[in-house]
């Protein structure tokens, strides 16, 4: 359902991505995986149509959405749970939820926030709090429901095991397994390796702005390479 | 000692010069609050506003009550235009860009006016300006306390458009967490258009309340811009609330020290507390503190 071929992108006249090819398939939980500042969140970021591609082409669901604007993304389905959460801090657990629902899923708002608050009864009850004050896991957990929200056709969820501690990292991959389970795609950017292809069907390596290894999980976790590659030794 | 009907009079007249005062402030606040710029267009604006006015009851015979809702969406429409297509694009993301846009904006409108018009003060005439309300022992301006009125209802609508329409919170989203609100599918550079708008729409409202009992010319809007940002500063840079609380203060503080210290000297309050706020207290009485 993502289709991704020839993509080159970057930032003035720096080059951050040189030459993308990588596609994911419904029902699938794919990784894309590398260490800091290989491209991972630019990657991101031109999908979300927030930076464009300076060459090469994105389909979502047979529709090319390279040079479509972020709101016109979001209403195809593509939904992107941000690196750092980026939630509404000056605003309440629910007002941000229903703000997920701006540009798309608006009329089943209501059934649609029900489902959120019974994945993460945690919303529920901090509903009326900012959602600046929730803490990094609730927050992570706030971002995602948000994305829910939207009823996306494919999530891109971009390291959202940053900054939590190792018992909730462990809950947060249960979760997105079980997210997968209900029969939702996920794309996961992650540097967290190990845990990311315990869950994934397919991983990426991404190195210096290209795809150093793919494969199915359990082949880029058995590849020598995978070491290489992502310690860059 | 002055008799407590006069101070009380004195005090109920600020009030509603105070309204006035906020509606101009909110506009202010809100493009301030949201696209954290400051907008030296807005007392330009303001003025355009006021002739829009008097050239509705000149030209086409309706009166300034009766162009409330054409010329707030008149002037909706054109903040709209303005920010989208002229001060948005031209920014380039850079907000000192945007301060010498909106002054030079400012500029050509000032002296547009001023070719067109002369720098003739002009007002709407008729006798509407003396009508007056017997209140107990006080006597009040019958269109300062429709225009106390008018301006508490948009003051409350506007609130109630933030809080509670899809829009407001989109407003409100955009203004603390620019990339969050794009991937929920909100195009900042409509929500910007659509504040900046609405900022304008209050001018145009603010115009229609004012001039009954004020004069126009083209540089009338200063005035009243000048004290907006003392409001502003006094209730928070970008709460609608403050905007409303400092607008009432600083009208009541006005009208009692031009009773106190002669007319003249009126205004001397107002800066009096400009200062002292910054000294004491410069988030101001309802804003955030970073």
């Amino acid at each position: 359902m993502l289709e991704v071929k020839g993509l080159h992108a970057g930032y003035g006249v720096v080059e951050v991505l040189r030459g993308i090819d990588m596609a994911v398939s419904r029902g699938e939980i794919v990784a894309v995986l590398g260490a800091n500042g290989v491209g991972k969140t630019t990657l991101n970021k031109v999908f979300s149509g927030v930076i464009p591609a300076w060459a090469g082409e994105i389909l979502f669901e047979g529709q090319r959405i390279d040079r479509a604007t972020p709101d016109a993304i979001v209403a195809a389905g593509l939904i992107h749970v941000p690196e750092g959460r980026k939630i509404f801090p000056n605003m309440t657990v629910r007002e941000n939820l229903e703000l997920g629902s701006y540009r798309r899923g608006k009329p089943r708002r209501a059934r649609n926030l029900e489902h959120v608050f019974s994945v993460f009864p945690r919303l529920r009850e901090r509903s009326a709090q900012a959602a600046g004050t929730l803490s990094g896991g609730e927050q992570q957990m706030l971002a995602i429901g948000r994305g829910m929200m939207a009823e996306p056709n494919l999530l891109i969820l971009d390291e959202p095991s940053l900054g939590l501690s190792p018992l909730l990292v462990e809950e947060m991959f249960t979760l997105i397994r079980r997210l997968n389970a209900d029969g939702l795609p996920i794309l996961l950017v992650e540097q967290n390796v190990v845990q990311s292809l315990e869950i994934a069907s397919r991983a990426y390596i991404l190195e210096n702005g290209l795809f150093a290894l793919s494969g199915s999980a359990a082949e880029v976790s058995g590849n020598p390479e995978l070491r290489r590659a992502y310690l860059g030794m | 000692m002055y008799s407590p009907a006069i101070v009380a009079e004195a005090m109920v007249n600020g009030l509603m010069t105070g309204a006035a005062y906020a509606l101009v402030a909110l506009g202010l606040t809100l493009v301030y609050g949201v696209l954290h710029i400051v907008n030296f267009a807005h007392g330009a604006l303001l003025t355009c506003a006021m002739f829009a006015v008097l050239g509705m009851e000149q030209g086409l015979g309706i009166g300034p009550y009766a162009a409330i809702l054409p010329l707030g969406v008149l002037f909706f429409l054109l903040g709209y235009a303005l920010q989208r297509y002229v001060i948005g694009p031209s920014s380039h993301g850079e907000d000192r860009n945007t301060l010498l846009v909106t002054l030079g904006i400012s500029i050509v409108l000032e002296n547009a006016l001023l070719a067109a018009f002369r720098s003739d003060t002009r007002t709407l005439g008729g006798d509407m300006g003396f009508d007056v309300v017997e209140l107990g022992p006080m006597l009040l301006s019958r269109p300062r306390l429709v225009g106390c009125a008018v301006a508490l209802v948009v003051a409350a609508l506007l609130w109630l458009l933030l809080a509670r329409s899809d829009t407001g919170r989109a407003i409100r989203a955009v203004a603390k967490e620019r990339f969050g609100a794009q991937v929920v599918g909100i195009d900042p550079r409509h929500i910007f258009a659509v504040t900046f708008g609405i900022g304008c729409a209050c001018l145009a409202v603010a115009a229609c309340l004012l001039l009954p009992t004020f004069y126009v010319n083209p540089r009338v809007g200063n005035a009243f811009v000048l004290v907006a940002f003392t409001i502003v500063v006094l209730g928070g840079m970008g709460s609608v609330v403050g905007a409303l609380v400092g607008g009432l203060v600083i009208g009541v503080v006005e009208s009692l020290g031009g009773l106190l210290l002669g007319e003249s000297l009126g205004q001397l309050g107002i800066f009096l507390i400009f200062i002292l706020v910054l000294l004491l207290r410069p988030t101001g009485l309802f804003g955030a503190r970073a």
